[in-house]
Parts: structure tokens; sequence; C-alpha cells
């Protein structure tokens, strides 16, 4: 007797009805997108390139905003708002080829483990927990620094060690399915393993490895912008942790210049905030919980006495 | 049974519940239900899954989920309408008056939590002037009415068996020597040896206690066994209700009949089993006319038009079908 | 009750005897008087015990993998670590040589593992305590862990004192920080799908996304403004008249970093414990407590917290890999001198000792932290403990 099966099922429709229905979905979609956007026409967006090489004087060091500078000057006397537009480039490639990194790991992991079980899961999954434990900024910060700095190696380093939220997720879905009758009936007629993973795990285990790849894209887009705040990434691309590392160690604080350190944050925030909505959207979108519980509150449960006797009672 | 009839210990009146679901329509999940209960009497609650019945059950005691409301109806109880209680005052009567041994019993104790001690907290609760040494004898004695050794009432759940723990749940209920037991499915789940030493217990109790009891359940094995009047619900509605004899011996309603039909009998291994066709209806909004309107064998044309009243076939025999008018 | 057996293993009135258990050979009952159908109780240890000794076998395993990935990291990865060592270009190589001989740099790697000879790893002609592997795991274990490339300091004296400085302000923000998350999630989970409880979720999203480096930054620009100290453990150079005046000079750089990492978990907290609390409450013993005509708050204090809280700690423990990474940012944007800045800075200057002992006293502090997070959860958890 769980609190679902008496209080009725959760509202159903189609996938596509229901996302439009979660707001936090919605908007978490509608801010990803338009980051993806900025990134993509970053050079049509951008009023100034902030590859070109340009003479600066002094005086445009750490300007204000200003109709020239929408989001004011940093410390090399340019334009805030262009490095901001290009930024988004580096953050949304590292983070999106990073996960794709850590999802196939994260899979592949998780659909041996669970659907071979015996010796390979239970070494696959020893190896997880060592990798669950090991501190992640650490073994990047170590990873990186031994090797030059390049996008490359970041993306490589963040999706080598991202993958363990996927890999648990997916082997717990993989052995739910296994458990179910139609995969039994299938092996019964013979189908061979991998038949029965393409054709029926990977269909029921892709939605849920959807929304978590979503949430593993923005832990994907933090720790890039971590890296390069703490001067590990190329030095010769813009970046938005690069930015606020540039602004901190060069005066911004002492200035004054709160645009140089509130703008390339926000942009972090955005994109990290997009997915988180959209991840947590998914996700209750394909496991909709009720979130009710036995201590909710009694007022409404019984009406009152005028509503339960209305005057007029039909005689038997 | 003595001649005088029993002190009547609950009186349900025209009770009605709603559930709202998200962007669902409004479900009417028991409507209309009278009954009446008396003191060391066992009432069977009958019917399939979903009919209403556990529904019926919590909302005796105001435990219903959150999107659930009490729109119609009494529960009288010691010349009180409970649901004119405030809150507070329910949580008085709650255990103290009414307890309930509620589905999965498994599940009902608190696994970080000794056994003895959440029997304890519910005398702690309603009896709060019985000492510490007197309480552990009670949860002792309660322990061993069940049969279950007193030396281990400092055990966790998961160290009893899954009998023990329904015998242990059932000694907590008892624990506050309340009016009415309400038993839902008291012995789903569990083997069939352990099914008759529950319901050994439970009539035991009964007898002993003069406990008054309400037993949910699908199984009219167990109802012809253990109940003094039974209640038939269908799709919410009250299908038949009427003594133990009535119901088994001269069933009025379709639905009775072919709940009786679909029991295997003992006694005649040879017949066959009948389904009854068809699935239970859905609730939301209820078909016009009788609920069981579609999987009625004797189904008349104004059967889907307009529910049938209850009718009275004899008194304390009443049975929801137009069969039955006229007499 | 039926009679079991006779003989050995049966008492006189035939049941199985204490200290015997029934050995079943698959296809076979056993059956009464079957004489070889019993055997003695083999001794076990308690569930408890048994759930603890895995764990520690499974630590110390972890910290031996940990230890071996750290060497190797450092060896097999480009760069050689002598000339990165000296930073001046203009050294001969038999400078070179002499440097390298002193870190023990000219030994073989390892013994044996000929198939890794192009990175020249090791040969099987030498004496295996020679090998750098070896002297590295004996230096470990008494505690050297060489010396820092741009202080000549032991490594291990800076780390002890950089771990001082870091267990203060994870400690307090930690606590902080559990506090008032646990305390705002069991709101949120008891008033679950009201406006509060959706608030204080959106609340626990947008702080979860703040990157925590720049959470730091915004806090130092705004406390720059108002007074407060833009970094450091303590003012520079400055003299104290009495310890109180210590004290306060602490806490005034103490103040922004903790209101950081406070923050920062406070949101993940909260919505760890809202999560748990929900489906703790949703099981079907609350449902009995209601009934048993309990207060919203008897419950919530005798039965929902109880249970909420023991998969609450082991989520502690394990987030103390991300309490790390935390505090690897605030160190470096408030200038503390802790662990975490040690090895930023140790990055910067490509100080190789003191980075391959800062991770390895960060992966081990987390190792231990998780077993210890078992023991407690062994302590708590009546289904583990010994019967």
């Amino acid at each position: 007797m769980t609190v679902d099966a008496v209080a009725g099922r959760p509202a159903r429709g189609g996938f596509v009805r229901r996302l439009g229905r979660n707001r936090t979905a919605l908007i978490g979609l509608i801010m990803l997108s338009g980051a993806i956007i900025m990134a993509v026409f970053a050079a049509w967006l951008a009023p100034y390139d902030p590859y070109a090489s340009q003479t600066v004087s002094i005086g445009q060091i750490y300007q204000p905003p200003s109709p020239q500078h929408p989001f004011g000057t940093d410390d090399a006397g340019e334009d805030v708002l262009s490095n901001f537009i290009y930024g988004s480039r580096v953050s949304l490639t590292v983070g999106f080829f990073a996960s794709f990194i850590s999802i196939a790991i994260g899979g592949v992991i998780g659909i041996s483990s669970g659907y071979l079980g015996g010796r390979t899961e239970n070494v696959l999954m020893r190896f997880t927990d060592i990798m669950l434990v090991i501190p992640e900024l650490p073994l990047a910060i170590v990873l990186v620094a031994l090797t030059k700095p390049s996008l490359l190696n970041i993306i490589f380093v963040i999706g080598v060690l991202g993958w363990t939220s996927t890999a648990r997720l997916v082997r717990a879905q993989t052995l739910s399915v296994k458990e179910r009758k139609f995969v039994t009936r299938a092996r019964a007629i013979g189908a061979s393993d991998r038949y029965i993973v393409s054709r029926h795990i990977l269909v029921l285990v892709l939605p849920l490895l959807v929304a978590n790849t979503v949430l593993v894209i923005s832990l994907a887009v933090l720790n890039e912008s971590t890296l390069s705040f703490l001067g590990l990434s190329d030095p010769t691309v813009v970046s938005w942790g690069q930015m606020l590392n540039y602004a901190l160690s060069r005066g911004a604080m002492s200035t004054g210049a709160w645009w140089a350190l509130v703008a390339p944050g926000l942009g972090i925030v955005w994109v990290v905030l997009g997915c988180t909505l959209l991840g947590h959207g998914l996700e209750r979108i394909l496991n909709p919980r009720l979130d009710s519980h036995h201590l909710g509150s009694t007022a409404g449960m019984v009406a009152p006495a005028a509503e339960r006797h209305p005057p007029a009672q039909p005689v038997r | 049974m003595s001649d005088a009839p029993h002190p009547v210990v609950l009186e349900v009146e025209g009770l009605t519940v709603e559930f709202q679901q998200t962007d669902l329509p409004m479900v009417r999940a028991v409507v209309d239900v009278d009954f009446t209960l008396r003191e060391g009497q066992v009432l069977g609650l009958v019917g399939e899954s979903g009919c209403g019945k556990t529904t019926l059950a919590l909302s005796l005691l105001r435990l219903l989920p959150g999107n659930g409301r009490i729109v119609g109806g009494r529960v009288g109880y010691l010349g009180r309408d409970l649901l004119d209680l405030s809150e507070n005052e329910m949580t008085a009567i709650r255990w103290r008056h009414i307890a309930m041994v509620f589905q999965g019993a498994m599940n009902a104790l608190n696994p970080v939590r000794t056994v003895g001690d959440q029997i304890a907290e519910a005398i702690r609760r309603h009896l709060p002037r019985v000492s510490s040494q007197e309480m552990d004898g009670m949860v002792r004695r309660l322990l061993d009415t069940v049969g279950i050794n007193p030396a281990r009432r400092n055990n966790y759940p998961h160290q009893y068996s899954g009998g023990m723990r329904q015998r242990a749940v059932i000694a907590m209920a008892l624990a506050c020597t309340p009016t009415i037991l309400i038993a839902d499915e008291p012995t789903t789940a569990l083997d069939v040896m352990i099914q008759a030493q529950i319901l050994r217990l439970l009539m035991e109790l009964k007898a002993k206690l003069g406990l008054a009891l309400i037993l949910v359940t699908h199984d009219l094995g167990v109802v012809a066994e253990m109940c003094d009047h039974v209640l038939v619900m269908y799709g919410g509605v009250v299908a038949e209700v009427g003594t133990v004899e009535d119901i088994f011996n001269q069933p009025r309603h379709p639905y009775t009949q072919a709940l009786l039909k679909a029991f295997p009998d003992i006694s005649r291994p040879a017949e066959r089993m009948e389904a009854i066709p068809g699935t239970p209806p859905r609730l939301d909004p209820p078909p016009p006319g009788c609920r069981f309107a579609d999987r009625c064998s004797a189904v008349m044309p104004r059967c889907r038009v307009d529910e049938p009243p209850e009718y009275i076939v004899r008194p304390g025999h009443r049975a929801r079908c137009y069969l039955v008018e006229g007499g | 009750m039926l009679r079991e057996g006779q003989g050995r293993g049966f008492d006189g009135r035939g049941y199985l005897a204490p200290g015997y258990e029934f050995v079943s050979r698959p296809g076979t009952l056993p059956m009464a008087g079957a004489k070889d159908r019993v055997r003695r109780t083999r001794p076990q240890l308690s569930g408890r015990a048994s759930f603890l000794v895995r764990r520690l076998a499974w630590a110390v395993f972890t910290v031996a993998f940990v230890i071996v990935l750290n060497f190797f990291l450092f060896r097999v990865l480009p760069g050689d670590p002598a000339r990165a060592g000296v930073r001046d270009p203009r050294l001969t190589a038999e400078a070179v040589e002499a440097i390298r001989v002193r870190f023990g740099l000219d030994k073989p790697v390892i013994n044996c593992f000929e198939s890794l000879n192009p990175l020249r790893l090791g040969s099987c002609l030498v004496n295996p305590m020679e090998t750098q592997f070896f002297r590295y795991v004996a230096n470990l274990l008494r505690g050297d862990l060489g010396l820092s490339y741009h202080t000549n300091r032991p490594v291990n004296v800076m780390l002890g004192e950089a771990l001082g400085n870091t267990l203060l302000l994870i400690g307090l923000g930690q606590i902080l920080a559990i506090v008032f998350g646990v305390g705002l999630g069991v709101i949120a989970a008891w008033k679950a799908r009201t406006r509060m409880d959706y608030s204080a979720l959106l609340f626990s999203l947008v702080v979860w996304s703040l990157p925590t480096f720049w959470l730091g930054i915004l806090l130092l620009f705004w406390g720059s403004r108002v007074g407060l100290p833009i970094g450091g453990m303590y003012t520079y150079g400055a003299t104290f008249d009495s310890p109180l005046e210590a004290l306060a000079d602490l806490l005034r750089h103490l103040f922004l970093p903790t209101l950081t990492f406070t923050l920062v978990f406070l949101g993940e907290y909260m919505l760890l414990m809202r999560s748990t609390l929900v489906e703790v409450l949703s099981e079907d013993f609350i449902l009995t407590a209601k009934a048993k005509g309990l207060s919203t708050f008897q419950i919530l204090k005798d039965h929902a917290l109880r249970n909420a809280m023991l998969p609450m700690i082991t989520i502690i423990a394990i987030n103390l890999g991300f309490t790390v990474a935390g505090a690897i940012q605030i160190e470096t944007v408030f200038s503390w001198p802790g662990l975490g800045g040690a090895i930023y800075r140790a990055v910067e200057r490509r100080d190789y000792p003191m980075l391959q002992g800062a991770f390895l006293l960060i992966a081990v502090t987390v190792i231990l932290a998780n077993f210890l997070a078992d023991v407690l959860y062994a302590q708590l958890d009546p289904r583990v403990r010994a019967e």
C-alpha cells in the first residue's frame, strides 16, 4: 500500500506534452539554447574580435560599461562583451565533448556490468568505487598540470573523470530491465546478447541517460571553468574561467571593475543553471514522483459539516 | 450469541470520499456507504482490488493521502461524529479507540527501532500515567498474547519473520485495548499456515476482549470463516450488505453471486470456476447508472440510465440492484 | 514441530542442538536421523564486525591504489621532473645529473616491465630495493614525502601546516552548512509541494549552479568594499597585544571564506535532506505512526529523522571529495594558506613533490573519511549490527 497507489497515478500524456507542461525543463532548454546560439553566432554577435591584435592605451584598461563597451573593458583594454560572447564557445565545446566521453565510458561500463553480471560486474563496480572516492578536482589538476595546457587535454581529463554517476545510473536501469519478463522471453527464443541490448535495454536506458547527460554537461562546464580559472587551460583561447582568473590577478578588485568580475561568472551560471533546470525537469518527466508523503497537510481532508450534510437528503 | 443485540460501536452513514488527481478529473472512490458495527462482531469488507474498501477503512480514521477528501456523511462513534473533530482531537481517538492493522504489515514497523519500543510508544501516547515498569509488563503480555516470545521485545523488526511481524503489528494495535480493530488484508502475502494462525488469533482476541473487528479482504473463504456481517463493495458503492448467512446463502446482487461463483468451493471440486468478465470500472467519471452494468449477466436497459438505490431484501439485508425491487 | 533427528547434533528431544546447523546438499532434503546432515556451525564474525573488516580492507586497497597511481602519474607523464624542478635553463648537463642523483631520479623506476622499456622504466637485473618505486613507498611509510622544489623544506612539514588551516576553514563551514542545510531540508520536506518548498528548491538549484570560485570572488568584492580583509589568514606583518586580538583578526579573515563555503554546501545539503526525508516520510511505518495518534512533530523526531539521517551521513561523507574541490577554489580566491592553496601554488610553480604529496594527502583523507562514515553507519543502523 504505497501512497502512490492510493492517491492515484500522476498525469499521463505524451512526452512532448509533458515537456511542455514542465516549466523547469522548458526554462532550462531556453537558457541552454540561448547560450548555444550565442556561441555559434559569436562572430556576428560580438562587436569586436578578441583574437584580432589590437594596440591598447593605458586609458582603455578597466573602463566601466559605456555605449562602445556595454560590458566595459578588461585588464588588457579589450571589450568584455566580445570576450564574453566568444568565451561561451570554449565552455560549451569543452562541456559537450567532455560529457560525450563521460557518457560513453559510463554507459559502456554501466551496461556491461549490469547485463553481464558476475565477475565483470564485480570488477567494474569496484573500479567505479575507487573512482568515486578519489577526489576529482585534485586529480584533474594533477593530470592537466603534468601535461601541456590545451583544450584537448582538458576535454580528455574532465571526460575521463566524470563518468561515475552515469555508470551507476545505467547499471541500475540495466539491472531492472534485465529482470523483466520480455528479456527472459527474448533469450528463450534465442536472441543474441547484442540484439537484446540494442533493441530492448538501450531503449529503456536511453531516456534516463539523456537526463543524466544534461547534468553531466553542467558538471563538465563547471569543471572547465574551474580549471581555466586555476590557470590550467589554453592561454591562447578566451574562456570565462580564464577571464575571471585575469580579472582577479590583475587588479579588477582594487580598481572596482565589477563588470570584469560579474560578466564571465554570469555566463557560467547561465549555462550551468540552464543545464541543471533542464536535467532536473527531464528527470521529473521520466520518473514522475509524487513527492507527497504521509505527513502532508490534513486541513482539507474532511469537508465542513455544511458540505457533508446538505439540507435536502433523498429519502430511501 | 446472546439474544440482546450488542451495543452499536460504529455507525457510518452516507460516507463519500473523493480524490483529486493532478490534471485528471476528480474520482469518487467511495460513495454513500452505510453500515453499523456492534461490539464483539466481525464485519467483512469484501470486493476486488480498487473497489474502495481500503479507502473506506482509511477514512474511518481520517488517514487519507493528501489528495483525498471526505465530502459527505457521518462516522458515528460513541455518539459523536468523528468527522466533526479537529485533527488534534482525532489523534486522541486513533489507536486508543479505533486501531488499524495495515495491508503489508511487514513494513508497518520502523526498521531502526526495536519492536518493544514501538509498542511502548503507543502506550505512552495514550496512557501517559503508566509507569515504565508497568509498560514493560504490558509489552511482554501483549507479545505473549500473539504468540511471540516476550524476551524478543528488544529485537529489531528485521530479526522477526514475516508472520511474526504481522503478529507484532497486531499486538501493537491492541496495546491500548481499542474498541474497534480494522484489519486490512491481514493475511495477504503470508503463507497458508501463518494465515490460519493469524485468523485464529483474531477470533480468540474477539472472544476474549469483546473487540469489534472490521476485516477488509478479498478472500471469501476468510469471510465465511470469521465474519458475522458482510459488506460487498463494487466500484466505490455498497453492492450488498447483510449477515454472512444472507450473503452466502441468498445473495441478491449479481456481483455477489458472481463473486461466490468465482470462488472455488472445496465441497464441490468438480464445479467450474467462473471468472467475472470485464475489468473494474473507471471512476473518473463513473459510468452512468449502475456501476456493475457492463459486467452484469442480468443487466437491463434501466441499469445503464439510473444508479439503483439500496433496496431492502430483509431486515439487515440490503442490495443495490433493480432485481430486488419489489421483493 | 517435527522431530528432526537423533544422534550427534541433536538434543534429547530430537531437535537441532545449539551450535549445529543443517547441511543441505543440492537435490536432497535434510531427513530425520540422517547423521551426515548436520555440522557444527562455523564460527563467523558478527554482522557488524564482518562489515567493518570488509570496508577496512577496501579502504586499505584503495589507498594502495592511490599510492601507486600517484607514483606513476608523476613518472609516466611527459616532462622531466629534474629539469622541471630547476627552472634555470643555463644549468649544465652535469648539474642536472647531480640533481637527478640527489633526488634519486637516476635509479630505475620499477623492476622488470621490460615491455615498458621504451619509456625506460626498468630492468630486471636491478635490485628491486633500489628502484624509485620501492624507495618512494619506503619513504612514504616513514612519512617522508620528499623536499619541495620551491622552498627545499620537507613536504610533510609544509603540508602539515597547510592541513591545519584547511581543517579550520572546512570544519566550520561544513558544520554550519550541515546544520542549516539539514534544517532547511527538513522544513522543505515537511512542507513538500507548497510554495515554500518550491522556492527553497529553486534557491538550492541556483546556488548549486554558481561556480564556487565565482561566489568567492563576488563575496570578496563586496567584502573589500565593506572593509573586510581581501585575503590571507592573518593581517600580514601585524603584531597583536593579546590572544583575543589575534582571534578577532583571524575571525575577520575567516568570515568571507567560511560564508562562501557554507553557502555552496547549504543548497546541496538542503536538497539531499529534502529528498531523503520525503522518501522516508512516504514509508508505511510513518502512516502507522500517524495512525497511532502521534503528532507530526513526534513522528518527525522519533521516526523520520532517525531513518533519514542514516543515508545522509553516508552522503555527507562521500561529499568530502567535493568539499576538497570547494576548498581548493576558495583557498585560491581568498589566498588562504591551506591544502587547497598549496596545490594551487604547487601547480603554478611546478613544484612536483608538493603536488604529489598534496594530492596523496587529500586522497587519503577522503578515503579515510569514507571509512569513518562506514563505521558510523554500522554503529547507527541496527540492520548492520551484530545479532
